[in-house]
């Protein structure tokens, strides 16, 4: 575990959150598969957010879930649903602790690592969208309790799929395609 | 697909000259104004005032006419939603019961259910035509000034005006890779099985990913050779001085948000107007 990576926020980091929220943005307004409950998707972009956030941390990821939900809803429907962008933000923080533990950028991404990683992920999703979208969507907006609940168990359970599936593979993807350190041997 | 979702058209009048940070902040205020109370009242002033700061700001209908549509779409389904998971949260609110007409005993349409989807539709219209204004008549490159001029800091906001700056780019991108690999057969359709449609997904996402991999890499490379992130602080090329407007715009949004909170502390005593008793 190495926390002190998870706090650097340098100039690639900055970029990396930039681009991945633009990336979010267009995954969020475009990309949702049916899952074929009426009005229920597996929002992609959560995936690609912990994607980001196994591979440039908390600050970037949490930057990208929430800048990329807040502009997604002020383009679509003009205002933002507070609420959930917040619980987006706490999502995608979560997912960034991942980034202590993983080195994806060294090629490194074990059995070990995957479990690790869907546990972060699956905990960040519950606590968000089960806990901090529901209260806060009482506490803000006044929303009926056992509708939100509902709302949010099901958005948990789709982003879970979503991160896991998806962001998994991605990693799993990136990984390959860096050389591990070390790999080169001198020749005798 | 439409690329030009939020396109910014210059023009000149009271809104658009606004500097970026009153925009941001009026609709900051104003949103807090509609956030707790569930006064109708209040509701349909600070509607009032937004819709006014909007016709004045010329945005045409054409520019909005998608927003319309996403936003009737999705309160349409919030008001149906809510009515199916919580027919009677009017009464229990309120305290009393005016019914209107009843299909079984939980779903008893009342007058109280009414006022307080009412209030909800209203809450989120109050707000609308303010964001509007500050996403489409806000130069693009002056919200992230505005953001940091408000104690945001600028590697924060720096990173937003990158994302509005590239948002058309990575679409463009996507769109690119997503034509070419359905000219190679992939289906995005709902006539896939739900994994094989997730594993399509994956493989528009991918190639999206690692381009967009290499841009961070040349982007990066340019900011860091101009010495981005040396200082604390830094000026911005895009940032107005605020004039008499910004305050009197100011100062409107601010006495709507007292007058919201002084109609809960002294006048309702709660979030709630009720008009039943």
């Amino acid at each position: 575990m190495d926390w002190k990576k998870c706090w650097k926020f340098g100039t690639k980091t900055i970029v990396a959150t930039a681009l991945g929220a633009a990336i979010f943005l267009v995954l969020n307004m475009f990309v949702k598969v049916p899952t074929g409950i009426p009005e229920t998707q597996v929002q992609t972009c959560y995936g690609v957010c912990a994607f980001f956030a196994g591979l440039f941390g908390p600050i970037c990821s949490a930057l990208i879930a929430f800048i990329g939900h807040a502009l997604g809803d002020a383009i679509s429907y003009g205002s933002v649903w507070w609420s959930w962008v917040i619980a987006s933000g706490v999502a995608g923080c979560i997912y960034g602790f991942s980034f202590a533990k993983l080195r994806v950028d060294e090629g490194i991404f074990t059995g070990k690592d995957i479990v690790f990683f869907n546990v972060v992920q699956v905990i960040g999703n519950v606590i968000a969208w089960i806990v901090v979208a529901p209260v806060l969507d009482i506490l803000m907006y006044g929303e009926p309790v056992n509708l939100v609940f509902t709302q949010g168990a099901v958005a948990a359970a789709s982003n879970i799929v979503s991160a896991g599936v998806i962001g998994t593979l991605l990693l799993l993807i990136y990984a390959k395609t860096r050389s591990t350190k070390g790999s080169l041997k001198e020749e005798d | 697909m439409n690329r030009k979702l939020f396109d910014y058209v210059e023009r000149h009048n009271f809104i658009y000259d606004l500097s970026g940070v009153t925009k941001f902040l009026c609709f900051m205020i104003a949103g807090a104004a509609v956030m707790f109370t569930y006064d109708i009242r209040v509701m349909v002033l600070v509607f009032l005032v937004s819709m006014a700061a909007f016709l004045m700001s010329q945005i045409t209908f054409r520019q909005i006419r998608l927003m319309v549509i996403y936003v009737a779409i999705f309160m349409v389904m919030n008001i149906l939603l809510t009515f199916l998971f919580s027919p009677q949260y009017g009464v229990e609110i309120y305290g009393t019961k005016h019914v209107i007409f009843t299909i079984t005993e939980r779903y008893t349409l009342t007058w109280e259910q009414v006022m307080y989807q009412g209030s909800k539709v209203m809450k989120y219209c109050a707000i609308i035509p303010l964001g509007m204004i500050f996403i489409l008549a806000t130069h693009p490159s002056e919200m992230a000034s505005s953001m940091n001029r408000i104690g945001i800091p600028y590697k924060a906001t720096y990173a937003l005006a990158l994302t509005l700056r590239y948002f058309p780019d990575v679409i463009r991108d996507y769109q690119d890779i997503s034509v070419a690999q359905q000219a190679r057969g992939l289906d995005m359709s709902r006539k896939e099985k739900l994994g094989r449609r997730i594993k399509n997904v994956i493989n528009i996402c991918v190639p999206l990913i690692f381009t967009t991999l290499d841009r961070i890499e040349l982007i990066s490379n340019a900011m860091d050779l101009r010495g981005f992130g040396m200082h604390k602080k830094r000026t911005w090329y895009c940032a107005k001085k605020l004039t008499v407007a910004d305050f009197l715009a100011l100062g409107i949004c601010i006495a709507l948000l007292l007058l919201s909170i002084a109609m809960i502390v002294f006048v309702n005593h709660s979030r709630y107007y009720n008009p039943f008793i």
